[in-house]
């Protein structure tokens, strides 16, 4: 079935809204943020609605989901909440990608409505207002049987799919109330106590498959790069190697002389080619010659260079713009009363997201006036948006399929890609499906920023840790902070953080779990440092000189023991151990490495990582995520350099920027959740930012020496080793 | 013009000879299960079978498969039947899944030769295939259990 096909047998929103026969339940953004209404309630008050739950006579259930599938499971875990407190038969309930309408399903974030699938945020604040939803329409399904049957709505309960009257022993089918009942003209409200208790809970808590899965086997699933559609075109951007030069002039003629193809589009930072078949735009790529315009600002930063004598330099100097992070307490003063400080600094490089599917975008403009973009996106309201503004268009013109997103990890909470596609769908006149090559995809990157950090503690007379202070150096403001408040898990009384840095006209991103992956390394690097100068175990050193808080209390406990950490390992092996924070969740892992001394290749054999979530809505999937996480930091740590000179990414492909394979990969990797009935919290990101200092911890436990500059490529690994 | 057999069907196309199979199958044949993730052999993305054989489609030039016999995965199994999706499924071994044809075409190689093949053995045979969200460890647990329930 082409995808044409497929789109076409989808329910359309409307047909959603106004389909005949069975319960339709809308939603509408209130003064009290977002509740369910009746279409009629709706229409009637003119708030922007848009169906949310639909229950056919046949029995079936249909629910939309707003949360953009990467891989993460949220397309299933976000609804899964609103099917537990409707007491759905999950067998019955079919899925459907609610449109890129924040503003009805959207999330309330900070005063603002957001699809925004980011921050490992997607069940933790979608939860309550699923909950929420899906308890309005049971209640309506029991009011309505209650009419039919004469009795009290209080005499009935509900099973899956099913209202029960126990004392008579009379069962209606969900399906059966929607063949009469009407959505009333105000929709019940709820409250707390109308929710299910945890012990009642048939969905949340276990764990359904994925939805996304089954198409994930057969090559169903559709990625944007997989949109056909009827006389489209290809095309791929060129852009300047210095990243941020503007195109000036290029070979025109020679370039539309060849094969297949018909156009060549100006874009504003780059030139893209337009082609019958995509190997003709490939040729096309090879054979055009830009000239760029010199004067990036991206022109001559050399990476390496920076991070080795310009940042110490920003560190050193009193007079450079700061930025406070966190202050608390008196930190000069925890320093002057110190019985003992300890310092050290630490670096990381750049990084690049590597999501497997290249970034790309398809587009085509309608005879109405309406474009029309087919991508996979983590945010689809502010892309809507983008795109309109960047077409001139209004944000209700574009129309906006999402689709799965082979990979986000960050880097698709932008649109560019997207942009690009929509602005040469319009000068063509045709429909495009445009693709980055790898080597474009990570020429043109955006990066997660290189740091410095520079970490100082004090320790009073008591040897407890009253002082701290850590300044991160790099371009990207909270790019480079995120994660570098330790509150949620040590208590230190007195804190000085800040953060400096220049800008250099490198394209930044956020990347999986933003900053906390580096900071953690210092953080971490620099307590393990102090447990050994102390002479104490490293996790005992942390329960007795840092207030544990009660998360991180629990997670410590637990993985100590699931590590067996106070065993002796066999000769070559070594243990260590970290933190990890992130979105609301405290984790704690432990790693068992091994190093080939002659070709400085670090392994890791096996992982413990019990994390603090909250209330894990579905435990199978989160285990996933968090293995998923493991994997990624173990690539990112020991292996994922991207470095700039000149301006230029120097890397081009998986061949100079190299991800973990199955046989570097740990043998066992064991994911532990602590027992909790609080709101959930994010675990799309807590799995990774650990093992950057683990590893390295693990490295001193083995080797005597440190490790202070991420990633541990064996280069390094061996220098090390020779200091 | 370039004619072969693909998931048994007879398929023709008009393509100069040195175009990649990978955009003959996802472009001009409209069939997208098979993924470019790299299109420099380095990732397995790709990765069909061309008489039985599991080849990158990138590194594989459309005028190599005269003749000869392609399956990607669609045509894997009719209904998704084959041993490895069934397991894949009873493991939820993908995360964004944009790599898993080329992972499970790869390890369909390997089970037509080896019917029980040790840990080492499949981490040897699929170390070529990159899967970014790092599914590698439940991967290995599907291929042990197709292996296991055929």
């Amino acid at each position: 079935m082409t995808f044409l096909e497929k789109k076409k047998i989808q329910v359309s929103r409307r047909g959603f809204l106004t389909g005949a026969g069975g319960l339709t339940f809308a939603i509408a953004v209130g003064p009290k943020g977002l509740s369910l209404v009746s279409p009629a309630q709706a229409a009637k008050t003119g708030k922007e609605i848009g169906a949310w739950v639909r229950i056919s006579a046949d029995d079936l259930i249909t629910i939309l989901t707003p949360a953009a599938e990467m891989g993460q499971g949220s397309m299933t875990g976000v609804p899964i909440a609103l099917a537990e407190e409707l007491d759905a038969d999950w067998n019955k309930v079919t899925l459907e990608m609610a449109p890129a309408d924040p503003n009805t399903y959207g999330y309330e974030a900070r005063g603002r409505r957001s699809m925004a699938i980011v921050g490992s945020r997607a069940v933790m604040l979608y939860f309550n207002q699923m909950r929420t939803a899906g308890a309005q329409v049971r209640k309506v399904l029991l009011d309505a049987a209650a009419q039919k049957w004469g009795v009290s709505a209080a005499e009935l309960s509900t099973e899956p799919n099913m209202v029960v009257h126990k004392a008579s022993g009379r069962r209606m089918s969900y399906g059966e109330i929607a063949s009469f009942a009407r959505v009333p003209a105000e929709m019940p409200a709820v409250s707390k106590a109308d929710l299910k208790k945890p012990a009642q809970f048939r969905l949340i808590g276990k764990s359904v498959e994925r939805r996304d899965i089954p198409e994930k086997v057969n090559g169903s699933g559709q990625y944007s790069m997989d949109v056909q559609l009827p006389g489209m075109v290809y095309a791929s951007t060129v852009h300047a190697p210095v990243q941020g030069a503007q195109p000036v002039s290029w070979n025109d003629a020679a370039v539309r002389a060849l094969k297949g193809v018909s156009g060549i589009v100006k874009l504003k930072s780059g030139v893209a080619v337009v082609a019958d078949t995509f190997e003709h735009v490939i040729a096309a790529r090879e054979a055009l010659k830009v000239n760029w315009r010199s004067g990036a600002k991206s022109e001559g930063f050399d990476s390496v260079v920076t991070l080795d004598k310009t940042y110490p330099k920003i560190a050193a100097d009193k007079s450079a713009k700061t930025k406070q992070v966190a202050k608390k307490g008196d930190p000069d003063g925890a320093f002057a009363a110190a019985a003992k400080t300890y310092k050290a600094d630490f670096r990381s490089d750049f990084a690049y997201h590597a999501q497997m599917e290249p970034l790309n975008g398809v587009a085509r403009f309608n005879a109405d006036g309406t474009a029309e973009v087919w991508e996979g996106t983590q945010a689809p309201g502010r892309s809507r948006q983008l795109i309109a503004k960047a077409l001139g268009l209004k944000t209700g013109q574009v129309i906006h399929h999402q689709m799965y997103l082979g990979g986000g990890f960050g880097r698709r909470s932008n649109t560019d890609f997207t942009i690009e596609a929509a602005e040469i769908a319009r000068e063509i006149g045709k429909p495009v499906k445009m693709i980055w090559t790898r080597e474009e995809d990570l020429k043109f990157a955006m990066l997660r920023p290189q740091t410095l950090q520079c970490l100082e503690a004090a320790l009073d007379k008591d040897g407890k840790v009253s002082g701290w202070r850590h300044c991160v150096i790099g371009d990207g403001g909270n790019l480079t902070y995120g994660g570098i408040k330790l509150d949620s898990y040590y208590g230190i009384p007195n804190q000085d953080v800040h953060q400096r840095g220049p800008s250099h006209g490198i394209r930044l991103k956020h990347w999986r779990a933003v900053a906390h992956p580096f900071n953690l390394f210092a953080i971490e690097g620099l307590i393990d440092e102090m447990a050994e100068k102390e002479r104490q175990d490293p996790i005992e050193f942390r329960r007795q000189r840092l207030a544990l808080t009660a998360k991180a209390k629990a997670t410590f406990d637990r993985v100590e023991k699931m590590s067996d950490w106070k065993r002796k390992r066999p000769e070559g092996r070594a243990l260590g151990f970290s933190v990890s924070e992130r979105s609301g969740s405290v984790g704690a892992g432990v790693v068992e490495i091994s190093l080939d001394r002659r070709t400085g290749k670090i392994r890791v054999h096996n992982v413990w990582v019990s994390v603090h979530g909250g209330t894990v809505v579905q435990p199978e999937a989160a285990r996933r995520n968090i293995e998923s996480g493991v994997i990624w930091g173990i690539s990112s740590v020991l292996k994922e350099r991207a470095t700039v000179k000149n301006g230029v990414v120097e890397q081009s492909n998986f061949h100079d920027y190299e991800l973990l394979r199955m046989s570097e990969s740990p043998e066992t990797i064991e994911v532990d959740f602590v027992p909790s009935e609080a709101r959930p919290t994010g675990l799309g990101e807590i799995g990774n930012p650990f093992l950057s200092a683990a590893i390295a911890n693990a490295f001193h436990a083995l080797t005597g020496k440190r490790l202070y500059h991420m990633p541990f490529t064996p280069e390094r690994v061996l220098e090390a080793l020779k200091a | 013009m370039v004619a072969f057999t693909i998931n048994g069907k007879p398929a023709s196309v008009e393509a100069e000879p040195d175009t990649p199979l990978l955009w003959v199958i996802r472009e001009h044949l409209k069939m997208t299960g098979t993924k470019y993730g790299c299109g420099a052999g380095l990732c397995g993305a790709c990765t069909v079978h061309v008489d039985g054989k599991a080849v990158r489609s990138c590194q594989t030039a459309v005028s190599e498969v005269g003749g000869k016999q392609i399956k990607t995965i669609e045509g894997l199994s009719p209904d998704s039947s084959h041993a490895l999706q069934k397991a894949w499924i009873a493991e939820q071994v993908p995360q964004c899944g944009y790599c898993q044809s080329g992972q499970i075409m790869k390890a369909a190689e390997l089970l037509a030769s080896n019917k029980n093949p040790t840990r080492d053995e499949i981490v040897r045979h699929m170390d070529g295939n990159i899967c970014r969200c790092g599914t590698y460890t439940r991967i290995v647990a599907a291929i042990q259990r197709a292996a296991k329930e055929g």
